[in-house]
């Protein structure tokens, strides 16, 4: 019964609740043991919130009983990265520098969440303050892909994927600043969804790089994420970047998959060396599907995208380095060495050398040198000119096709430890989704097989213009309906059972 | 770009960040390939492109400027490292050359 409820999209849930045929309350529970029979092995969740999330559930069992009108994912579980803050529950952001915060106020994404009457579970895991590709950055351990335990779930959103992939939830959230919604879908054979930059609320979340973070979904399924875009999107009056526009039908593009006549760019500077081979077949298999489903496939060039990744590692510790001031010491999170003998600098250095973690130093480092007197033009000035000129790329690219394509990652999940010391290898897991970031379009990565090289996920990424989301989850479905059909089902029924599952 | 343990750490001071010596020795010769790397964005001619700080293009907002109840004092001081009689508790703000 339990493997029913926790293999099941999150639609079909809502559906059931609604119709009274499960409560939420049973569903949340089936959640709650598989969470506790897998997760010592996976470690997705930083933190369950068991006792309210079956309070909610029993809310939304009972206005259903007192006959009202449900929302479309009412009564379903969700995990929540803990970079979103939520009263009474701690937020992290996966760092020892918030260890046992507790905010005084809702993000706007947990806040529409609850409005929405979805249940909460719990916080994911994350790389710290979601610095890296690999979850292994957070301070509390890193997650493991439950496809291999010897592997990586991705990064930053590495607990949101895997909580998805380990049928400890069938919705999640994530937030995607180069990548760490797209690229843990990508690598544990997720949908993620990076939204237009501004289509979602940043208030509440907290801050690595401004103007590239964006809140999104992550889910099993195409509708799922869409309902769940819809329930999160849309203008927020506490988020000053957050875009005054209706979220486009992004629910009807997931219902309708209908790609005929949709012009679908490759972009060329996307693929080839450095692309394992697997991933590259999968991506020209997945090409070639769109084509048979009446799309219509041109070759792009994006000249300036060879430079994105340059200036995203620049631009972002840039931002973050200036974002991290604010954990100074003085008025909230960790303090360290206040002795009455040091002053409020010494005690701030000392906070922050044993508050922070090794990428977090690394970044910061990074952004006080780029912006530093002398170097700001070679360095922070030249990266933003870049920026220009990759937003360029995308006009002109847009102008010939209505979605651009790419392979998600050059390659499926790594090993734990692998690229840990090698953080250049590691940033260039990042090749393919940093682009969208720079420019504030949305993609998506959806799961489109197993590579032959590993038998791991391979992840197929759809960029889109800004305030087109809609156009992703229109190739999302056509791909997710004629891959489900040949697979005989999802492809995370091939996904080997974890020991003591209920799934 | 090769950056000198006395760079990074004089960087970490910048930064108000604590680095220990086996940190200084690590993050410097990474820190160099990462910025050997980075330094890539220099490479092109930008001369007549205008620089991007933001993907939109952003405008002032503003909002209604009505009176509304603000974080209860106790609420804000939950989380302080250290608090005393309603207020935020710092270390000395003065150092020795004061």
């Amino acid at each position: 019964m339990s493997r029913d409820i926790l293999r099941a999209n999150a639609h079909e849930l809502a559906r059931q609740i609604a119709a009274g045929e499960r409560s939420s309350e049973e569903i949340t529970r089936a959640h709650l043991d598989q969470i506790a029979a897998v997760d010592g092995a996976v470690h997705s969740f930083l933190h369950i919130e068991s006792d309210r999330a079956l309070e909610a559930a029993r809310r939304v069992d009972a206005k259903r009983a007192a006959g009202e009108t449900l929302g479309p994912l009412a009564g379903v579980p969700l995990a929540l990265k803990d970079v979103f803050t939520m009263t009474g529950a701690p937020t992290t952001a996966g760092s020892k520098m918030l260890e046992g915060w507790v905010s005084p106020y809702n993000a706007t994404v947990t806040q529409r969440l609850l409005d929405a009457d979805i249940v909460i579970l719990g916080k994911t895991n994350l790389d710290e303050f979601a610095m890296g590709s690999s979850t292994e950055n957070s301070a509390y351990g890193p997650t493991r892909n439950p496809w291999d335990l010897d592997r990586t779930p991705g990064g930053s959103g590495g607990g949101s994927a895997a909580a998805l992939a380990a049928f400890e939830a069938p919705l999640a959230i994530g937030s995607d600043t180069g990548g760490s919604i797209r690229q843990p879908g990508s690598f544990t054979g997720t949908v993620g969804i990076k939204p237009t930059y501004g289509g979602t609320s940043r208030y509440g979340q907290i801050a690595l790089a401004s103007s590239l973070d964006q809140p999104g979904p992550c889910t099993r399924s195409v509708l799922d994420a869409a309902l769940l875009h819809q329930v999160i999107g849309g203008h927020d009056p506490l988020d000053a970047t957050s875009i005054d526009a209706p979220v486009p039908d992004i629910v009807g593009a997931a219902r309708s998959g209908d790609i005929r006549g949709m012009r679908v760019g490759v972009v060329k500077e996307l693929g080839g060396e450095g692309y394992a081979p697997g991933v590259e077949q999968r991506f020209r298999e997945t090409v070639a599907l769109l084509e048979s489903l009446g799309a219509e496939i041109v070759e792009v060039s994006c000249p300036h995208f060879d430079y994105a990744m340059a200036a995203y590692y620049l631009i972002l510790p840039a931002e973050a380095s200036s974002n991290l001031a604010r954990f100074d010491a003085m008025r909230y999170g960790l303090r360290v060495g206040d002795d009455g003998a040091r002053s409020t600098e010494e005690v701030m250095a000392m906070t922050r050398g044993a508050g922070f973690g090794e990428e977090v130093k690394r970044r910061i480092i990074i952004g006080t040198y780029a912006l530093s007197a002398g170097y700001y033009d070679a360095y922070y000035g030249s990266a933003q000119k870049i920026r220009t000129l990759i937003a360029r790329d995308f006009r002109a690219a847009f102008e010939q096709a209505d979605v651009l394509v790419s392979p998600s990652t050059p390659t499926t999940a790594f090993r734990i430890g692998e690229r840990i010391d090698d953080p250049l290898a590691m940033y260039m897991n990042d090749l393919c989704t940093t682009p969208s970031n720079l420019a504030g379009n949305a993609s998506a990565s959806f799961p489109v097989g197993l590579s032959p090289d590993d038998n791991m996920p391979v992840g197929f990424h759809v960029m889109a213009p800004a305030m087109a989301d809609d156009r992703l989850y229109r190739v999302g479905a056509a791909l997710e309906r004629s891959l489900e059909t040949t697979w005989g089902g999802s492809l995370l029924e091939r996904i080997p059972t974890l020991e003591g599952s209920f799934a | 770009m090769a950056l000198t343990v006395s760079d990074v750490a004089r960087l970490g001071s910048l930064a108000r960040i604590d680095l220990t010596e086996e940190e200084l020795e690590k993050l410097a010769p990474q820190l160099g390939v990462i910025l050997e790397s980075v330094a890539r964005v220099s490479e092109l001619d930008t001369t007549d492109v205008p620089p991007t700080s933001h993907p939109e293009p952003l405008t002032n907002v503003f909002r209604p400027d009505a009176l509304h109840e603000s974080l209860p004092v106790n609420e804000a001081l939950a989380m302080a490292p250290a608090a005393e009689d309603d207020r935020f508790r710092v270390p000395r703000i003065l150092g020795e050359e004061a």
